[in-house]
């Protein structure tokens, strides 16, 4: 059976080049950074050079680069870092969009719990933040204001360089998480007028557990890790070397390829989308241009989402729902439900995320396999059945 | 969050899918909003259930339930059918994810909610044998919304 990987915006694949990078940090390199010895210097020239290919394929200076864990620890230490920097002052008002990822959501939510005042913005039907809304909720109290730059959902890319040229006008601080961006589409911090930017390794083909924050000079965000001087002593402990290394490596190979990349794989997306959009019933979710390259977001009404995953599954093909049932919570995504999907139709919903190493044959064997399972799931649907009764009854009104 | 084999078995190729024409018993509980409705057929005779088939839209877990809760009841007297737990269904299964009890809940309602209709149809009080029926076990939380 063929195997189709297609949720490269959960995790990707490491590519071999990567690897190739790393393993000599975990072998003959094993040294500490902050040690002394030849070994150890060796693997502290190793973090400086991925910070300086970090730094070069944001348009930032590597002082400006802070290794993480990864995206959600990146989230919490700009967003509650920007805020402590804001209560200093007096300002404890935050705005953010209502289809962030959850370690934006849930450290806001714990931010009004201490006293801070948060805007949620709508994204109207085409999952795009307008930035007159950004304008219009900036009040004198505003610390932060932290827009996504591409949704992990619907993929929408959000305005980032109008929103940061606003927050730059007025003073007040702007955060991006950029994790499902970054390596996908061109991203240039000083141009877009960023102040804080978070990335995780893991979403371009390095490994998990590695992330960084990008902090424009100046900002003095407070220290997230208190101990060794690791990451200019604001985030103490050892480097996670081999994983910051294979991240360098990625983010540079993603940079010089990303023209080609973006051009491959939303020609495949594309493609995906005409083909999918032939079911009956189906609807594209967000905005159709301003999307990242590999997004493909669709419902399916009279299905539901975890059966439509599980059975891709069965035909080897990986992919994601935003359904309650694959969250495991009662309700469908707070995404699809912002772009103002009634429950019953977020419910069947499918993402498939591609990358540059889905291939035609993969975006038709989908095609081939993803109807039938529609159809399957919809014959045993007494929801489906309402629909078609619903339906049949509109067409034909005299009829009894 | 796993699913046991059984539950696997019974969502890929479940067993008494599909509607009868001369069910004298047709239940469906559940709604679109919180993600599933079932519905029961039931041909019922001489307090026998002869034949039984369901429609389910919903996750893997309540087309398993439908399909082995259907097929717990199928040739057994209605007194027997009338004593199907949820707890019997999940036990069946080898176990269901703790999120996914609810699903098991549905399918003991939807078997209920058919027998309720058999009744009714025979101008029989169905209260007094099936008991009261609620809905889903996640209606409030979705009727808050």
């Amino acid at each position: 059976m063929r195997f189709v990987y297609a949720d490269n915006s959960a995790t990707t694949p490491m590519t071999e080049h990567v690897i190739e990078a790393m393993l000599p940090y975990m072998k003959e390199h094993y040294g500490n950074p902050s040690s002394l010895y030849a070994i150890g210097q060796t693997a502290h020239r190793a973090i400086t050079k991925a910070r300086g290919q970090v730094a070069a394929a944001l348009g930032a200076d590597e002082r400006e680069i802070f290794f993480t864990s990864g995206g959600s620890e990146a989230d919490n230490w700009a967003i509650k870092g920007a805020a402590a920097l804001g209560a200093k002052k007096g300002k404890k008002h935050l705005i953010t969009s209502k289809i962030e990822h959850h370690a934006v959501l849930h450290t806001m939510a714990a931010l009004e719990k201490q006293g801070f005042t948060v805007t949620y913005l709508d994204v109207y039907d085409n999952g795009i933040v307008r930035v007159e809304d950004v304008e219009k909720a900036i009040t004198d109290d505003t610390c932060l204001v932290t827009i996504m730059y591409a949704n992990n959902e619907i993929g929408t890319i959000q305005p980032i360089a109008e929103i940061g040229k606003l927050c730059r006008e007025r003073g007040v601080l702007f955060h991006t998480d950029a994790v499902q961006a970054v390596g996908h589409v061109p991203i240039d911090v000083k141009e877009q007028n960023i102040d804080m930017l978070s990335l995780s390794g893991h979403k371009f083909h390095a490994s998990k557990g590695v992330g960084a924050l990008y902090c424009r000079k100046g900002i003095n965000l407070p220290n997230l890790i208190e101990g060794g001087a690791q990451e200019s002593g604001k985030r103490a402990g050892t480097e996670n070397v081999p994983g910051i290394v294979g991240m360098g490596v990625a983010i540079t190979d993603m940079v010089s390829n990303m023209e080609e990349n973006m051009k491959k794989v939303s020609a495949l997306r594309d493609r995906l989308f005409e083909g999918a959009s032939k079911i009956y019933h189906s609807r594209i979710n967000g905005d159709r241009e301003h999307r990242l390259p590999g997004n493909f977001s669709m419902c399916f009404e009279g299905v539901e989402g975890e059966s439509l995953l599980l059975m891709l599954d069965m035909k080897g093909i990986c992919a994601s729902s935003g359904s309650a049932c694959t969250s495991g919570s009662l309700d469908p995504s707070h995404v699809l439900l912002a772009i103002g999907l009634k429950h019953e139709v977020a419910h069947g919903s499918l993402r498939l995320s591609l990358s540059e190493n889905t291939t035609e044959e993969d975006v038709d064997y989908i095609l081939e396999v993803l109807p039938p399972i529609i159809d399957r799931l919809r014959d045993m649907s007494p929801l489906w059945e309402r629909l078609m009764k619903e339906e049949k009854a509109a067409k034909q009104p005299e009829a009894v | 969050m796993e699913y046991s084999e059984k539950v696997m078995e019974h969502f890929a190729n479940p067993h008494n899918v599909g509607k009868l024409d001369d069910a004298n018993g047709i239940g469906e509980v559940g709604n679109a909003k919180c993600g599933d409705i079932m519905k029961m057929y039931l041909k019922i005779e001489d307090d026998i259930i002869k034949d039984v088939k369901f429609n389910t839209y919903g996750c893997a877990s309540a087309i398993a339930t439908s399909s082995m809760a259907t097929d717990l009841i199928k040739g057994k007297p209605v007194s027997e059918a009338l004593k199907l737990t949820n707890k019997a269904v999940v036990e069946a299964l080898d176990g269901l994810p703790a999120v996914k009890i609810h699903c098991s809940v549905l399918a003991e309602q939807a078997i209920k909610a058919a027998l309720a209709d058999y009744y009714k149809r025979q101008g029989i009080d169905p209260e007094p044998i099936v008991g009261k029926l609620s809905e889903c076990e996640h209606d409030d939380a979705c009727a808050l919304k």
